[in-house]
């Protein structure tokens, strides 16, 4: 198992924030919105750059979806900053017809996606914005895993033709990918390769698969850990190619099973390599108030969930 | 002036024409607003806004027109056409499979003259509003035209866009409501009353003017006078009076034409009241 390490814990939203600085100074046409949450949406350091490219827009999502659009037509690139639940679900026929099937160069930033956001509970959770926003034909979906991957993933989007749904999330984590990366959209990154199951995670249960591999690495199995940031489009070919070698797969998201990544693999699995696959992922629910920790225990997203999916897909594929 | 009152009306008679053989020519489609608004769209395209037919999504130094209610579309596309942005024959394509004409407007198959999808209502005023800010972040002092229906306005999302408006000073922006005080299931009146709309529009800040929308002469006057009330840092208004199915006896001023088509008879009565001043396409 490859060693990966961390001198520090950061929020992904911080690296948004950071990469929204970095694409506003590479590019004057890179605009922002955000609906009464810039400082959960860690905005300050572009406003304090571009007062005049920062639209406050009050807690009003539909509008600032559609202003979104509007300025895209004059050549601006605006990205969009609220929670995930109110950057999907609350205004899903806003991104579907003036985003989406216009086809409209809208970045919509999303932090606090998942149980991460912790004690606000269930109405600020959501686990179906991956779902919803993939359905979306000509959407990109990323969920970056740390500080580093979402500062070079919102640097990337700005440089992106085409709607694209950024999630991230609120809670420190460790930071452990390369400060320096080149994020490429659509590409799978192979964080450890191995030959016994592949582990395909996003978002913040990247971290989580590393510890699961040290672990399974410790009982004698060589885990492949595969990063997909980009869940739509998917990089089918990275993931088959593991799969062909392995022989089984563990998908793990932050994320309803119903909808999100396990699904994508499923489906591309289904009809080109049929493969055993386990899901972790939450069980169909809503979420609840708690720390973040402690949820991902509850909701079976921890460590320990991803070593036993190992151990029941290996079973599975008689390994 | 671009054109004499008396044009203007010829166009709009043509327009009219188009509008009830487009809807008639797939059996759907919404004449009843189409035929109310085809004097303020002939009067917006033919003599107030400045634009050019070669088409570039972007509309850097032209005025911009977004339509909100996106169902009217039969009047859209045949002020488009009549315009220049695209054939005239290409009208009878409308809402047929394959076409660029569908059945509300869509940037999806690249008809010129269309910035944005609509048709699910009240989305277009934030569109137009964040489209007059880029305008503002481009020093470009184009004005920009929106139209929204009266019933429309029952979607909150406009009323977001009503608030945001005047606070950030989008003086550059011209919004009209057609007022026409029908909507599908009956009269506004009856359905959800949308009160004073005046009121409730001075109260957010906006400069409010009111117009007739049947009424060539003062339609044209009225944008225009629009048109000098921009820059001045309010977003403003047109409240336009119109009468639902407009220059058809037998579709005026009912909400049963909102969205049904006429037949072959319907059809030549509608047409034998409506000059054919252009060529038919």
């Amino acid at each position: 198992m490859k060693k990966y390490t961390y001198t520090e814990k950061k929020d992904t939203r911080s690296g948004f924030g950071a990469g929204l600085l970095e694409a506003g100074k590479k590019n004057p046409e890179v605009v922002a919105l955000c609906a009464d949450l810039v400082g959960s949406l860690k905005m300050d350091a572009f406003i304090k750059e571009f007062p005049e490219r920062f639209f406050q827009i009050g807690i009003a999502e539909a509008n600032m979806i559609g202003i979104a659009a509007g300025l895209t037509i004059g050549g601006k690139i605006p990205f969009t900053g609220t929670f995930a639940n109110f950057s999907t679900g609350r205004v899903y026929d806003q991104i579907r017809q003036s985003v989406a099937y216009s086809n409209k160069n809208v970045k919509i930033c999303a932090s606090h996606a998942g149980l991460t956001l912790g004690e606000d509970g269930a109405t600020h959770q959501i686990l179906e914005d991956i779902g919803l926003m993939k359905m979306l034909p000509g959407m990109t979906v990323i969920n970056t895993c740390d500080y580093n991957q979402t500062k070079a993933a919102t640097i990337a989007i700005a440089e992106f033709e085409g709607p694209v749904y950024l999630r991230f999330g609120r809670p420190v984590i460790p930071v452990f990918t390369d400060p320096d990366q080149k994020f490429e959209i659509g590409k799978a990154w192979m964080v450890n390769e191995g030959t016994d199951v592949t582990i395909v995670a996003t978002g913040h249960m990247v971290w989580k698969a590393i510890e699961a591999g040290e672990k399974l690495a410790e009982m004698g199995i060589d885990a492949e850990i595969i990063n997909i940031h980009t869940i739509k489009p998917l990089d089918e070919e990275a993931i088959l190619k593991s799969i062909k070698k392995t022989g089984c797969v563990v998908t793990a998201e932050e994320h309803n099973k119903f909808g999100g990544l396990g699904e994508s693999v499923a489906r591309l699995l289904s009809t080109e390599l049929p493969s055993p696959q386990e899901f972790v992922a939450v069980n169909d629910s809503f979420g609840e108030s708690g720390t973040p920790d402690q949820l991902m225990t509850k909701y079976g997203l921890d460590t320990i969930n991803i070593i036993e999916a190992v151990q029941k897909v290996m079973k599975r594929a008689n390994k | 002036m671009k054109h004499t009152i008396n044009e203007l009306e010829d166009i709009a008679s043509q327009v009219r024409r188009d509008i009830v053989r487009m809807v008639h020519g797939c059996q759907s489609g919404h004449p009843g607003g189409s035929l109310g608004c085809a004097d303020f769209m002939t009067a917006l395209y033919f003599d107030v806004m400045n634009y050019s037919t070669d088409f570039k999504m972007d509309g850097i130094g032209e005025d911009l027109f977004f339509l909100s209610n996106g169902h009217i579309s039969p009047v859209f596309y045949s002020v488009l056409a009549r315009a220049g942005y695209f054939e005239v024959s290409e009208l009878a394509t409308f809402r047929k499979l394959n076409s660029r004409l569908q059945g509300h407007p869509t940037t999806h198959e690249h008809l010129p003259g269309i910035r944005i999808a609509s048709g699910s209502l009240g989305q277009g005023m934030s569109v137009a509003i964040g489209a007059a800010q880029a305008k503002k972040l481009n020093k470009d002092k184009s004005i920009i035209y929106s139209l929204h229906g009266d019933g429309e306005l029952q979607e909150g999302q406009n009323w977001e866009a009503i608030m945001y408006a005047p606070f950030n000073k989008v003086d550059n922006l011209i919004s009209t409501i057609d007022y026409n005080g029908q909507q599908i299931d009956g009269p506004t009146e009856k359905v959800l009353s949308l009160e004073s709309l005046q009121a409730k529009f001075e109260a957010f800040g906006w400069h409010v003017i009111t117009s007739n929308g049947n009424d060539m002469d003062d339609i044209v006057k009225a944008l225009h006078y629009a048109k000098s009330l921009t820059g001045k840092g309010k977003p403003i208004l047109n409240l336009m009076s119109t009468i639902m199915g407009n220059g058809v006896d037998f579709m005026m001023g009912s909400h049963k034409w909102h969205g049904v088509a006429p037949n072959d008879e319907q059809l030549a009565t509608a047409l034998a009241q409506l000059n054919s001043t252009l060529k038919d396409y």
